[in-house]
Formats: C-alpha cells, sequence, structure tokens
C-alpha cells in the first residue's frame, strides 16, 4: 500500500511534466489575428477552453490510475 | 544575496519565537474558556484547544512585517493581505458554522491583493519545456490558486500533527526550490511559513495541545499559494504539495461534489478496540488519503502520521528536482 502511494505521487509528478510539454507546446503558440481588439479575448478563451480539457483529462488519467494501483483495497 | 541574510535571519527566528511563545498563552486562555473540540482519534474524553490560528498569524505577521521594514517589496505586502484575509475568513469559520461554499468563495476574494498590487507573472514556467505565456488566464489561475491551496491543507488536518508537519515540510522544500531557481527575495519571504509551522508542530504534534482550526490550516494554505504565486513556482509549489492533493483528488472524485467537512456522508476511518485507526466498510464514505493508508491494515495515529510525512518528504524531494529541471531544456 505504501509503495503504492509513493507510485502514485510519482506518476502523478511525471503527469504534471508531461502536461507542462502539451501546454508550452500546443497551448503557448496559439494566436489569432481575424478579430481586431478581440484577438486577445479569443486566443484566451480557445487557451482557456483547451486547458480544461486537459485538466478533466488529467483527471480522467488519474482516476484510472488510482484504480489499477489501489483496486484490491479500495472497497467503496 | 549576501544582504538578505541578515533579514532572514531575524524573520525566521522571529516567526518562531512568536509562534513558540504565544500558542501556549493561546492554550492556556482558550481552555480557560473551554473553547476546546474532541479529539475523535483518543480513548475517553480528550479535549483539545482549538483554533490555535491567532498564535499562527501573529508569528507570519510579525516576520513579514520585518522583511518589510528591510525590503519595501510589494510581494511581502501581497503575501501578509492575502494571508491575512485568509485567516479571517478562517476565523470566522472557526466560530460560526457556514457552509460548504463559503470558504472557496470568500478565499477567491482573499486572492485579489496579489492582482491589485501586481505582484504576479503572467509567464507560467514548466520544467524542461520553457514558459507559456496565458495573460487571462493566469489571473483566473490566481484567483483560483488561494482556495485551493486554503482548502488542500485545511483537508488533511485530520490527525494530531499533520498539518503543521507536512505544510513545514512543503514550505522548506519550497524555500530550498526559490534558492535553486536563484529567487532570493521570495525565498526569504517564504522561509517564515516553514519555521511558524514548525513552531506550532511543537504544540499540535501527537498528542495534540491545541488544533490549528480553519484559520490556522487556511492561514497557512493560503500563505503558501500566494508564495507560490508571487514567486512564479505554482508548477514547483503544486509537486511540494502532491500528497495533499491526492487526499483532495480522492475525495472530490469519490464525493463528487464540494462539502463541508461536517456534511461528509459516512465516516471514512474508525477504530480497532485498541483505538488504533482502520479503514471503514462504508460505501458512502468519502475515499482519503487516510483511508488509503488504511486500506491494508490498522495503523496507531502515530504510524499514519509519519507516513504522510514521508510522502510529504518523498514530493518535496521531487519539488526540488522539478526547481533543478527548470534551467534545462529539451
Amino acid at each position: 500500500m505504501k509503495l503504492g502511494l509513493f507510485g502514485f505521487l510519482f506518476v502523478m509528478w511525471l503527469l504534471i511534466l508531461v502536461g507542462g510539454g502539451i501546454v508550452v507546446v500546443i497551448l503557448g503558440p496559439i494566436s489569432v489575428s481575424e478579430f481586431g481588439n478581440l484577438n486577445w479575448f479569443v486566443a484566451s478563451s480557445i487557451k482557456a477552453t483547451l486547458a480544461i480539457i486537459l485538466v478533466i483529462a488529467w483527471i480522467y488519467i488519474l482516476s484510472k490510475i488510482k484504480n489499477l494501483i489501489f483496486n484490491k483495497e479500495i472497497k467503496s | 544575496m549576501i544582504e538578505l541574510i541578515a533579514p532572514s535571519i531575524i524573520s525566521c527566528v522571529a516567526a518562531f519565537l512568536v509562534v513558540f511563545s504565544t500558542t501556549p498563552k493561546l492554550i492556556k486562555f482558550l481552555e480557560k474558556r473551554n473553547i476546546s473540540v474532541k479529539d475523535v482519534n483518543k480513548k475517553g474524553n480528550v479535549f483539545v484547544a482549538r483554533p490555535g490560528g491567532p498564535a499562527i498569524i501573529a508569528g507570519i505577521v510579525t516576520s513579514e512585517i520585518i522583511l518589510y521594514a528591510f525590503l519595501q517589496m510589494n510581494e511581502i505586502l501581497a503575501v501578509l493581505i492575502t494571508t491575512s484575509a485568509a485567516f479571517v475568513i478562517g476565523y470566522i469559520d472557526d466560530r460560526k458554522v457556514m457552509g460548504g461554499w463559503f470558504k472557496p468563495v470568500a478565499l477567491a476574494f482573499a486572492a485579489i491583493p496579489i492582482i491589485a498590487l501586481g505582484t504576479y507573472d503572467t509567464n507560467l514556467a514548466f520544467p524542461l519545456f520553457g514558459t507559456v505565456q496565458i495573460p487571462a488566464l493566469y489571473l483566473a489561475l490566481i484567483i483560483f490558486m488561494i482556495p485551493i491551496t486554503g482548502n488542500t491543507i485545511n483537508s488533511i488536518d485530520v490527525l494530531n500533527g499533520v498539518a503543521s508537519g507536512f505544510i513545514a515540510i512543503a514550505g522548506f522544500s519550497l524555500s530550498i526550490s526559490l534558492i535553486i531557481i536563484q529567487n532570493y527575495e521570495i525565498a526569504v519571504i517564504s522561509l517564515p511559513l516553514a519555521f511558524a509551522s514548525l513552531a506550532f508542530y511543537k504544540y499540535h504534534k501527537i498528542p495534540s495541545k491545541i488544533f490549528p482550526g480553519d484559520s490556522g490550516a487556511l492561514t497557512l494554505g493560503a500563505m503558501y499559494g500566494a508564495i507560490a504565486i508571487v514567486g512564479g513556482v505554482e508548477v514547483i509549489a503544486a509537486v511540494a504539495l502532491l500528497p495533499a492533493v491526492i487526499n483532495s483528488f480522492l475525495f472530490l472524485s469519490s464525493v463528487r461534489r464540494i462539502v463541508e467537512h461536517r456534511q461528509i456522508p459516512g465516516k471514512p476511518v474508525g477504530h480497532t478496540e485498541d483505538f488504533r485507526l482502520m479503514a471503514t466498510d462504508e460505501k458512502k464514505a468519502p475515499v482519503t488519503l487516510v483511508r488509503l493508508i488504511l486500506a491494508s491494515r490498522p495503523l496507531s495515529e502515530r504510524q499514519v502520521c509519519l507516513i504522510i510525512f514521508k510522502l510529504a518528504l518523498f514530493s518535496g524531494i521531487l519539488a526540488v528536482i522539478t526547481s533543478l529541471m527548470m534551467d534545462v531544456s529539451l
């Protein structure tokens, strides 16, 4: 159990590193130039939407990993 | 950097001594007025003074005012005001039972001084990959960060000494990380948090003489979040906080809504005949970090605390490794 928790922590850390890479490589360069004064707003909205999707994906993957690691122990 | 050594030593000593000396007086004051709560993990009717927040905030305010006298940085003011606001919010919750949404919403307002004083950088730094500019999104991150760190620390305050011991380990890890990335000023602002927590741990550890209460836990958590923002070390701070993040994640993924701890359905942890802690079989009860630790076998409260501290130390080491990776780019 204890090793499982340390493993879960380590996986979370790896997911943060990978998530950071996705944010920098995909979210960072997004820019729009067809909406005039609203360019920053449209770009931010797209980035926010993608960031929310990333967070949901992160939570989903963590849930799966949690079940994988603690499958036997978690009864509820 | 040399000019920061004297203010740093004075503020750390002040943080430690103020909390160390005022906490016993606060315990006496609270016990005299019967302001205490039952320690549910002890045999018989053991009552413990609560809240210890006033002693913690006294140490933090004193140390940060000393730092401000030396450095006159807006970052110190932002951390000080946000932390003080979190203390007030926690103290209100200590004195009066508030709804589940009170703390997150109120703590979001506590983050406003950081924005108003402009003590943030909209570049979000990641290890290995560099930074990303997210101006509008970053403002939302600030508003969310303080409620998240505040409530995350509050949610692990379930056993004797865990909240203060955990934040002492995380605080030292964060300070070391800030030194590694050469953000010395914010490291100096961050150190009093670790020293104040360490001084409070003396009275909070098993068997607790005082509990921090919401005022103490929110003060520690909000200050940690504020330092992460003004220091531009959001990712490193999140890594150091991972065991507490796991606890919140497990709780929310099993309960699926934000609830006040008094409204939790079912008890996640029970007691054996010799009063060791054990995971319950209640299906409605939330999955928590402590419940997971106890899933294989019952353990004493001291053993569970030790495991949590080992997890905190492990994530602290990961945070330091993360800070070392900040200068490395793929």
